[in-house]
């Protein structure tokens, strides 16, 4: 029984780690590229779970499959919140180049801010509930229900989504022109990489994986507020500066580590500083080692 | 002709775009009971038709920006000599504020009116006015770590509840008076400020930023949390107006008492960073904004001038949550989220980095505005957001920018600027 109770709690801390993943993502490609933290990129993941409601309801009045609904749920709110992105990108940070590094970082707290009252003042400011629409599979409850279906199909669909991000940065020249402009943005562009395209592609990229991730804990915990992309975000980014921010694979692990982290304590300890756990976190990786647990350290020359 | 289309297209295609980003979420409003969507056309129609106009003017400025002074835009000249308007205004109230007696007789006008108010106006005024000053000194307060020494602080709420928290805890648990709990706070949100600047001294920048907005959610989640000191997320309740020498206040006096102390308390913030920004401390607050390797190759102390950062900045929020405390009775964790932290940091944005006199009055607006403007007061966090990225693309330096400090040594003419400037400090 004891380790039934331990499974569950590592399934569900893998669970929440890999929506933390996902997210996360976003916010170790785009700091990679262009070195700024992405604020907003929470409110992203916020927008992305509205925008799967909204399609959702729609789809639900039409009388759709609930499996159906899913994934054009979030297929569409990947799409839009990629535009959202990529809109966000030229109106808020692309001016921005070249200034001083305060600048784009406040701007972008002013388009969180203004991205969360946007929703809060279009939509609502109450928590809405969101359809249950995850499928059923009844194999799992052969393993004596450690693991819920809802676990189930967010471990697989981000596992394979971010398998798919992987191939898509290693082996493609779109990836291979990211990883050079990660390397060294000016020789990028000596090379003849276009450097504005890669940074549009980055903000898309990690916009649609930040829906996807608001789509599933949305369908999991089976609702949506405006207000869930602050906690949210600060989250993933903890799990990328855990990872060691500008890395990928950095900020997949530090999203698992994250997960089962907050997991435990909840499940051994006491839920009452689950939040505290991640934000103390935060601070002591900073302070101790920035790099992270799989970036590099960088020196400064003065 | 043809460019004028050209451009005109552009416009409608952005306003397309816009439209069709927006529309999920504007314009298809989920309705949670029913569980259906209503579709709301004008809202669709709006964004479209503001968006047109916002991209023909975004256009219009990047074109100008480009070309640089030789432009002849449509807009250029109407923008060029609004400009030109404003820097003369700002050029004029500057030197107007060189002559003692003007900047006396204004600030003797103003303060006549801040006093008069809660004799003249109604309570409702009083309340607000007294919220505003506050955020006076908080912005202020705040504009030391950020304007003045370039120190990012997101967390700036933290060091606000902290005072509120003595006051209220330290009156329930040890009925200590208002009076004492006032240099308390201040002291240990100024303490706070130095324990959060010890480990953060070797981080710059943006990792600074998000330690402090760390520091900043775990203070209040502790606040949220601690149920058996803090009362958790129900707060600390009936605490006390400040007293009076023993007189007892009836309530309108005693909120009146609380607006004098806060209109004090505002001045003399006022007044001290000033001091502050002209002194020595300050001047090496600033060379660490401007540089922080030239102002160590320059012999100042970093990790001191940091510190120093910190606690003075922080100390201003902690008065400033006790009197809060003081004028509410009643202090809770939402009271100070990020969003308060945003928000402060906007008014300093807004008014320009280092510019006491800016930062002053864009608090005062960012407080007073939506208040007067019922209306927009919903808007109100929306248009701080817009705000700050805005005022980051488009005037950086904020409304009254700060004035660099250029020391002309006698016999040097201000057009020599280039052979003085060495000679002088910035």
């Amino acid at each position: 029984m004891d380790f039934f109770y331990f499974l569950e709690i590592f399934f569900s801390g893998l669970t929440r780690g890999s929506i933390y993943a996902l997210i996360a993502l976003g916010y170790t490609m785009v700091y990679g590229i262009i070195g700024l933290i992405n604020f907003a990129h929470g409110e992203i993941y916020m927008l992305g779970a509205f925008t799967a409601l909204i399609v959702a309801t729609l789809l639900g009045m039409s009388g759709f499959p609930a499996g159906g609904i899913l994934i054009v749920a979030a297929l569409v709110a990947m799409l839009w919140c990629a535009a959202y992105g990529y809109t966000m990108e030229k109106v808020a940070y692309k001016p921005l180049r070249g200034e001083s590094r305060l600048a784009p970082l406040i701007s972008a707290i002013g388009m969180s801010t203004f991205l969360q009252n946007y929703v809060q003042l279009a939509q609502t400011s109450n928590y809405v509930p969101f359809p249950r629409l995850m499928p059923r599979f009844a194999f799992l409850s052969a393993f004596g229900g450690v693991m819920r279906s809802s676990d189930f199909v967010i471990l697989v669909v981000s596992a394979l989504v971010m398998i798919g991000l992987a191939l898509y940065i290693r082996h493609t020249r779109m990836g291979k022109a990211m990883r050079a402009t990660a390397q060294n943005r000016k020789m990028a562009m000596l090379v003849g990489i276009d450097a504005d395209k890669v940074i549009s592609l980055t903000f898309i990229i990690g916009s649609a994986l930040a829906a996807l991730g608001g789509t599933l804990i949305a369908s999991h915990t089976g609702q949506v507020g405006f207000g869930i992309g602050f906690l949210a975000g600060m989250k993933a980014f903890t799990a990328a500066v855990l990872g060691g921010i500008g890395s990928i694979p950095g900020a997949m692990l530090g999203g698992l580590v994250l997960g089962l982290a907050e997991s435990f304590t909840t499940g051994y300890l006491s839920g009452d500083y689950e939040d505290v756990l991640a934000f103390a976190l935060l601070v002591l990786i900073l302070i101790f080692r920035p790099a992270g647990l799989l970036g590099k350290a960088t020196v400064q020359k003065v | 002709m043809n460019a004028v289309m050209k451009t005109l297209l552009r416009a409608v295609m952005i306003s397309v775009w816009f439209m069709a980003l927006t529309f999920p979420v504007l314009s298809l409003k989920v309705n949670a009971t029913k569980r259906t969507v209503d579709v709301l056309w004008e809202r669709a129609a709006g964004m479209g038709l503001a968006m047109f106009a916002l991209s023909l003017l975004w256009m219009w400025y990047f074109r100008h920006k480009e070309r640089g002074r030789g432009d002849s835009g449509p807009l250029a000249s109407v923008r060029a000599g609004m400009g030109r308007g404003w820097h003369a205004l700002l050029r004029r109230l500057d030197s107007l504020g060189r002559r003692r007696g003007v900047t006396g007789l204004c600030a003797g006008v103003l303060l006549a009116a801040a006093v008069f108010l809660p004799v003249a106006g109604s309570m409702y005024q009083t309340t607000i006015f007294a919220n505003a000053f506050l955020y006076v000194m908080l912005a202020l307060g705040l504009n030391i770590a950020v304007g003045i020494a370039g120190q990012l602080v997101l967390g700036y709420a933290a060091f606000y509840a902290i005072g509120a928290y003595t006051y209220g805890l330290l009156n329930q648990y040890f009925g200590l008076g208002f009076w004492v709990c006032l240099p308390v706070g201040g002291c240990l949100a100024a303490v706070a400020g130095l324990l959060l600047g010890f480990p953060v001294l070797r981080l710059q920048g943006d990792y600074l930023a998000i330690v402090t907005l760390g520091f900043g959610e775990i203070v209040r989640l502790l606040l949220n949390n601690w149920m058996d000191i803090t009362g958790g997320s129900q707060g600390v309740a009936n605490i006390p107006r400040p007293s009076l020498f023993g007189i007892t206040l009836s309530s309108d006096q005693s909120m009146a008492y609380v607006y004098y102390l806060t209109l004090a308390a505002m001045i003399v913030t006022i007044v001290v960073v000033a001091r502050i920004k002209d002194s020595r401390v300050g001047l090496a607050l600033r060379a660490l904004r401007d540089d922080e390797i030239a102002s160590e190759a320059m012999g100042i102390d970093l990790r001191m001038v940091k510190l120093q950062a910190f606690a003075l900045g922080s100390c201003w929020a902690g008065f400033a949550g006790v009197l809060l405390a003081a004028r509410i009775n009643f202090i809770s964790p939402p009271s100070f989220t990020f969003m308060e932290s945003a928000m402060i940091l906007s008014m300093v944005v807004l008014g320009g980095m280092g510019s006491i006199s800016g930062v002053v009055v864009a608090a005062l607006v960012l407080t007073l505005a939506p208040e007067y403007l019922r209306a927009l007061s919903a808007y109100r966090m929306l248009v701080f957001g817009a705000l700050m990225v805005l005022m980051m693309i488009f005037r950086p330096q904020g409304l009254i920018p700060s004035r660099k400090r250029i020391y002309h040594p006698r016999g040097v003419s201000a057009d020599g600027a280039a052979t003085s400037a060495q000679g002088g400090r910035a």
